[in-house]
């Protein structure tokens, strides 16, 4: 059994490092898109005119390919991390933006005019009304851009070994080992589960008023990208 | 600007259009990869959509089949399948249908789930057979939304096509691959203009497609 996760010296990593390297690389991004999300889809909401402008950039910086995204971004940041990590923080802010705001417009107004009539000020309101009853929808999103993120790390591999466990199917390739390749494809896919159903376990923990089991496990639009 | 440098050196250089490697033929092979993976997804996608969205049955063992759809990792299964299939067409096939079904199949489920009832029981009521209300009335309706289902297929499946060149397949990504092994640069900058052109390409298809077969009045109802 502790054959099976033996790894090639010139990967320099334990599978359980690689691992962590996957995670760090594929959720950083996923991160540091939410954070930039949760001010622009705030002004998205403000400006109503704003919106379909932002849809479109983003639509259109998310037709660009990621094995062309990293490459382009060879020239600047080279063959480490950051070239793989800034296309996902771009990819999952288009995931993001939309689930927002839409969740943030989904409050409705009497809601809002109750929280106005019990003196809350804008950030209060924003912070501790409409969040909240938007998080199911931000939730959604994050697990759409978190899936997606950890299954494309792996293409990193192409450039520069910068896959973590993507690095897996070049090595198992060269050297003619099946079972690395198992454990790339089968690794990705259970980290990329569990990630889902973890953020599952945080939606049902931040939202308790919500009915158990009848959420909807998809929204068509976070589908649709 | 460095990149645009390597841009029109790649364009410019005329052994660039011409040959087994030239970008025309480069193109043709990509096309060919991205209509052949949409054609077979849609096929085995739209129906099941269609079907499960008007009875409005199976939504949840959908649900589970595209987060399973999703968490498959698309470069790595077409690496395993190339070892499992040895050369092929399989090896690329495969993983680009099971990139492309998961959208497709639940845009299509939700868009006929979100149909406004009221026409549709309105169909019933005039004597429509089942067919009709679903191909004549739920169909137009739901067609915005199926229709931004088999664009986002596309374009991943336009992305991940360039994948294909890491198994020694032809397409947009031969350049890309190529280029990072013989460290040349002017052709990898070149591939990924190309493949971000494809991909802008499909979404001004899709645009256009839309403004086509959409009916005005579904048009002007979603706005946004």
């Amino acid at each position: 059994m502790s054959e099976l996760f033996d790894m090639p010296s010139d990967l320099q990593n334990s599978y359980l490092g690689l691992v962590g390297l996957h995670l760090r690389e594929a959720l950083l991004p996923v991160l540091a898109g939410l954070l930039l999300s949760l001010p622009i889809a705030q002004l998205c909401v403000r400006l109503r005119w704003l919106y379909p402008p932002i849809l479109w950039v983003t639509t259109v910086l998310y037709a660009i390919p990621s094995l062309a995204f990293f490459v382009i971004l060879i020239d600047y940041t080279g063959l480490s991390e950051l070239t793989v990590m800034i296309p996902l923080a771009v990819y999952s802010l288009v995931v993001l933006v939309p689930a927002i705001v839409d969740g943030v417009r989904s409050v409705p107004q009497e809601t809002l005019a109750a929280a106005t009539a019990m003196g809350f000020g804008p950030v209060r309101r924003y912070l501790q009304v409409q969040l909240p009853i938007a998080a199911p929808a931000i939730i959604a999103g994050l697990r759409v851009a978190s899936v997606s993120s950890i299954s494309l790390v792996s293409v990193g591999m192409l450039i520069g070994n910068q896959g973590a466990l993507g690095n897996l199917l070049n090595s198992g390739m060269i050297y003619n080992q099946p079972r690395l390749i198992w454990l790339s494809v089968v690794g990705t896919a259970v980290l990329a589960i569990l990630v889902d159903a973890a953020l599952i376990a945080v939606r049902i923990l931040l939202t308790p008023w919500m009915p158990r089991g009848t959420s909807r496990p998809l929204l068509a639009k976070e589908a649709a990208r | 600007m460095n990149i645009l440098n390597y841009i029109d050196a790649f364009f410019s250089d005329t052994a660039h259009w011409e040959g087994y490697d030239g970008i025309p033929t480069r193109l043709a092979e990509h096309l060919g990869y991205t209509l052949m993976a949409l054609g077979i997804a849609a096929a085995i996608g739209l129906p099941i959509g269609l079907l499960t969205g008007h009875t409005g049955r199976g939504g949840n063992t959908l649900a589970l089949i595209a987060t399973a759809g999703r968490a498959l990792p698309s470069f790595g299964l077409m690496v395993l399948m190339f070892i499992l299939l040895g050369l092929g067409m399989a090896p690329v096939m495969i993983p680009l249908v099971v990139l492309a079904i998961p959208p497709i199949l639940v845009t299509t489920y939700e868009a006929m789930r979100s149909v406004d009832p009221a026409p549709v029981d309105a169909a019933r009521g005039m004597g429509m057979a089942e067919a009709g209300v679903l191909f004549r009335v739920e169909l137009p309706v739901a067609l915005p939304l199926i229709l931004s289902g088999l664009r986002s297929a596309a374009i991943q499946i336009v992305s991940t096509a360039t994948i294909a060149a890491y198994v020694s397949f032809g397409g947009l990504g031969r350049y890309i691959v190529d280029g990072l092994y013989q460290r040349d640069y002017e052709k990898v900058v070149g591939g990924a203009t190309l493949v971000a052109a494809m991909a802008l390409a499909t979404l001004g298809l899709f645009w256009a497609v839309g403004r086509l077969t959409v009916s005005r009045g579904v048009r002007r109802a979603s706005v946004g």
